[in-house]
C-alpha cells in the first residue's frame, strides 16, 4: 500500500548571522491513511520545524513532503492546524471562527444551511455545542482549544497536524481534551500528526511515536508502534504491561540515548565556582 | 404596579434618598460626586482670589461670577442677533412680495442676512472645519497605514517622510496652505469659502500622524500565528486584510484616531486665531483686539466652551470606540 503522506530525505537549513544553521537533516518518514503520529523529542530538536514544513508554513531545503501524489508547496486546509495556543480570532464567537474557516473551504460546494449544519456539527463533535456563540475571552483554555481543534476538523483535512494541542492547559482539562481526541480519532479516522512534549499522552493517544534525536542536524532516531489495542483507557492502561514497556523505551530514548545536557547560564556557574572554592 | 429600576451608577443616589447607605456606596458616592465637586469648587475659589490680585489695562481679571454673566450675555446676543435675522427676511419677503404685484416681471433678488456671526455660530464653524478636518485626515491615515505596517518597502521608504513631518506645528502649514489654496481653489461660484478649506487642510496635516502611526503598527503587530491561519485557509489578500488584519488593528487604530481628533481640535483654535478664520479662534482673537472691559470675561468663556468640547469630542470617539472595538481592555478612560 502507497503511504498518504510521504517525507523524503526532508532537511532544513537557516542562514542565520553566524552562518548556516543545520536544522533538520536527512527526515524520512510515511504515514498511513488513519494513522496517528506522535513526534516527541527536546525542545528545540526540530519537531516544530517538521510539522511546519508538513503544514506548508516553511519550505524545506532539501527532499521534500509528497501528500497523496501531491508535493507540498504552500499552506493549505488539506492539511489542517490546531496552533499551541489555539490562535482564534479574538473577535469572532467561537461559531463564527469555525464558520471563516468552512466559508472559505465549501463556499462552493454547500449552500449556507449546509455550511451552518457542518459548523454545528463540528462544534459538537468537540462538545462544544454549549457555547458556541461565546467568544474566545469568555471560554476557558480548554475550551479555547477545543474549538481550534472543531475549526481544523471542519475543514476535512486529509491530514490533521497538531502543535502541542495540550501543553498549555492544565493536567485535568488535558485528559478530557485527550479522551476527546481519541474519541473523534475514532469516529472520523482522521490521519493525525501531533507534536507532544508528554510521554503519557504520546502513548495514550498514537499508532506510533516518531522520537527524534537533539539538534542540530536533528533527525529521526527510533519509531515506536505503540501496539495496546483501542479503544485505549487511561485508567485500565496503568498496569497494562505493553503500555508500561512503550513508555519506557520512550524514556529510555529521552533521558539516556538522547540526554539533553543544558549548558548552565554563565552567571550561576560564576557562582558555582565561587562556592566550590570557598568550600 | 410599576417597578423603577436603576442603573447601576444611580444605586448610591437612590441609598441616600431611602437613608439605607452601605459603606461601599458612601465610597461610590465620595468617588463620583463629592470629591469632583470639591475639587471645583476649591479651583473656583483659587480662581476668584487670583482674579482679584491682577489688573490688566482691560481692567480687573475676571472671576467666575463675570464669567457666567459674559455666558449670559453672548447667549442674548446670539438671540438678538437670530431675531435680527428673522425680522430681516421678513421684511425681505414682503418687499418682494410687494414688488412682485407692481411688476410680475422683475426677477426677485433674495439676499442673506450679513450680520457679524454670534459666539454660537463660531462655534458651529468650528466644529464642522475640526471634523472635515479630521474625517479627511483618517480618510488618507488609515488606508496608508494599512499599505505601510503590510510591506516593509513602503514602511521603510516613508518612514523618514512621517517622521520629519511628524512633529511640525501647525502655525508653519499655515503661510502655505493659505497660500496654496489661494492659487489652487478658483472658482467664480465657491462651494466652500477660501477659509474653510485653509483650516481644513491645516488641521488635517497636524492630524494626519497619529493614525498613520497607530494603524501602522497596529497591522505590523499582527499576530504570527494568526497570520498562519489566514495562510492554512488560504485567504486571498482582500480576505487577509479585511478579516485578519484590520480586526486585529482596530484596538491600536482607535488610540490612533483618538489621539488626531484631540491634537485636530488644538490646531484648529490655532490656526482659526493666526489665520483670522472664521470660528472659535478667530472669536478670541476679535475679543483680545476688541479690548473693551468684558472682553477677557468673553475671552475665559471661549477658553472653557473649547475645553468642554474637546472633552465631549474626546468622549464621542471613546463611545465609538467601546461600541466598535471587540478588545475592550484596550478602551483606556
Amino acid at each position: 500500500m502507497k503511504a498518504l503522506l510521504e517525507l523524503s530525505n526532508v532537511g532544513m537549513k537557516f542562514d542565520t548571522p553566524k552562518g548556516q544553521f543545520e536544522a533538520l537533516k536527512d527526515v524520512n518518514l510515511k504515514i498511513d491513511s488513519g494513522e496517528f503520529v506522535s513526534l516527541i523529542g527536546h525542545s528545540g530538536c526540530g519537531k516544530s520545524t517538521v510539522l511546519n514544513i508538513v503544514a506548508g508554513l516553511l519550505q524545506a531545503t532539501d527532499g521534500g513532503v509528497i501528500l497523496d501524489k501531491h508535493e507540498v508547496t504552500e499552506p493549505g486546509p488539506e492539511r489542517a492546524v490546531v496552533f499551541q495556543n489555539h490562535s482564534l480570532l479574538p473577535w469572532l464567537t467561537a461559531f463564527e471562527n469555525v464558520e471563516l474557516a468552512v466559508k472559505q473551504v465549501f463556499r462552493k460546494t454547500k449552500s449556507k444551511a449546509e455550511i451552518r449544519d457542518w459548523v454545528e456539527h463540528n462544534l459538537e463533535l468537540v462538545h462544544m455545542a454549549h457555547a458556541m456563540h461565546k467568544k474566545p475571552d469568555e471560554i476557558s483554555g480548554g475550551m479555547k482549544q477545543r474549538v481550534g481543534i472543531a475549526r481544523a476538523l471542519a475543514m476535512q483535512p486529509q491530514v490533521l497536524l497538531m502543535d502541542e494541542p495540550f501543553g498549555a492547559l492544565d493536567a485535568l482539562t488535558r485528559a478530557h481534551l485527550q479522551d476527546s481526541l481519541m474519541e473523534i480519532h475514532a469516529q472520523l479516522g482522521t490521519t493525525v500528526i501531533m507534536i507532544t512534549h508528554d510521554v503519557d499522552e504520546a502513548v495514550l493517544l498514537s499508532d506510533r511515536i516518531v522520537m527524534m534525536t537533539n539538534g542540530p542536524s536533528a533527525t529521526i532516531g527510533e519509531i515506536l508502534e505503540v501496539t495496546v489495542p483501542r479503544s485505549r483507557d487511561r485508567l485500565a492502561l496503568a498496569d497494562d504491561p505493553t503500555f508500561v514497556r512503550c513508555r519506557q523505551q520512550v524514556l529510555q530514548f529521552l533521558y539516556e540515548k538522547q540526554r539533553k545536557v543544558e549548558p548552565l547560564p554563565r552567571r550561576n556557574s560564576a557562582k558555582a565556582e565561587a562556592n566550590r572554592k570557598r568550600a | 404596579m410599576v417597578t423603577l429600576t436603576f442603573p447601576t451608577w444611580m444605586e448610591p443616589y437612590r441609598a441616600l434618598a431611602t437613608g439605607k447607605m452601605t459603606g461601599e456606596q458612601w465610597q461610590t458616592l465620595l468617588r463620583q460626586l463629592i470629591w469632583p465637586v470639591l475639587g471645583m469648587a476649591v479651583f473656583l475659589l483659587l480662581w476668584q482670589l487670583a482674579a482679584q490680585r491682577i489688573d490688566t489695562s482691560l481692567g480687573q481679571f475676571p472671576g467666575p461670577a463675570d464669567v457666567w454673566e459674559q455666558a449670559g450675555t453672548l447667549v442674548d446676543e446670539h438671540q438678538a442677533t437670530r431675531a435680527k435675522e428673522e425680522a430681516f427676511h421678513e421684511r425681505q419677503e414682503k418687499y418682494i412680495a410687494s414688488r412682485l404685484e407692481q411688476q410680475p416681471e422683475w426677477e426677485p433678488v433674495y439676499r442673506d442676512y450679513t450680520g457679524a456671526p454670534t459666539f454660537f455660530d463660531q462655534i458651529g464653524t468650528s466644529l464642522i472645519t475640526v471634523m472635515s478636518g479630521f474625517l479627511l485626515a483618517s480618510v488618507i491615515a488609515i488606508p496608508l497605514g494599512i499599505f505601510i505596517g503590510l510591506s516593509n518597502t513602503a514602511h521603510a521608504a516613508m518612514n523618514p517622510l512621517i517622521q520629519l513631518f511628524k512633529p511640525v506645528s501647525p502655525l508653519a502649514w499655515l503661510p502655505l496652505v493659505t497660500m496654496v489654496v489661494s492659487a489652487v481653489y478658483v472658482s467664480d461660484d465657491p462651494l466652500v469659502a477660501k477659509s474653510f478649506l485653509t483650516s481644513m487642510f491645516t488641521v488635517t496635516l497636524c492630524c494626519l500622524w497619529p493614525t498613520l502611526m497607530n494603524t501602522a503598527v497596529g497591522v505590523t503587530s499582527v499576530s504570527q500565528d494568526l497570520t498562519n491561519v489566514s495562510k492554512v485557509l488560504r485567504l486571498n489578500a482582500l480576505s487577509h486584510v479585511g478579516k485578519i488584519v484590520l480586526p486585529s488593528a482596530l484596538p491600536m487604530m482607535f488610540t490612533g484616531l483618538r489621539l488626531s481628533l484631540g491634537i485636530a481640535w488644538m490646531v484648529l483654535i490655532a490656526a482659526e486665531m493666526l489665520a483670522q478664520n472664521p470660528g472659535l479662534g478667530k472669536f478670541v482673537w476679535d475679543e483680545f483686539q476688541n479690548g473693551s472691559s468684558q472682553s477677557l470675561g468673553r475671552i475665559m468663556v471661549a477658553v472653557i466652551v473649547i475645553g468642554l468640547i474637546g472633552f465631549l469630542l474626546d468622549r464621542l470617539m471613546l463611545m465609538l470606540q467601546r461600541a466598535l472595538v471587540w478588545d475592550k481592555s484596550s478602551v483606556q478612560r
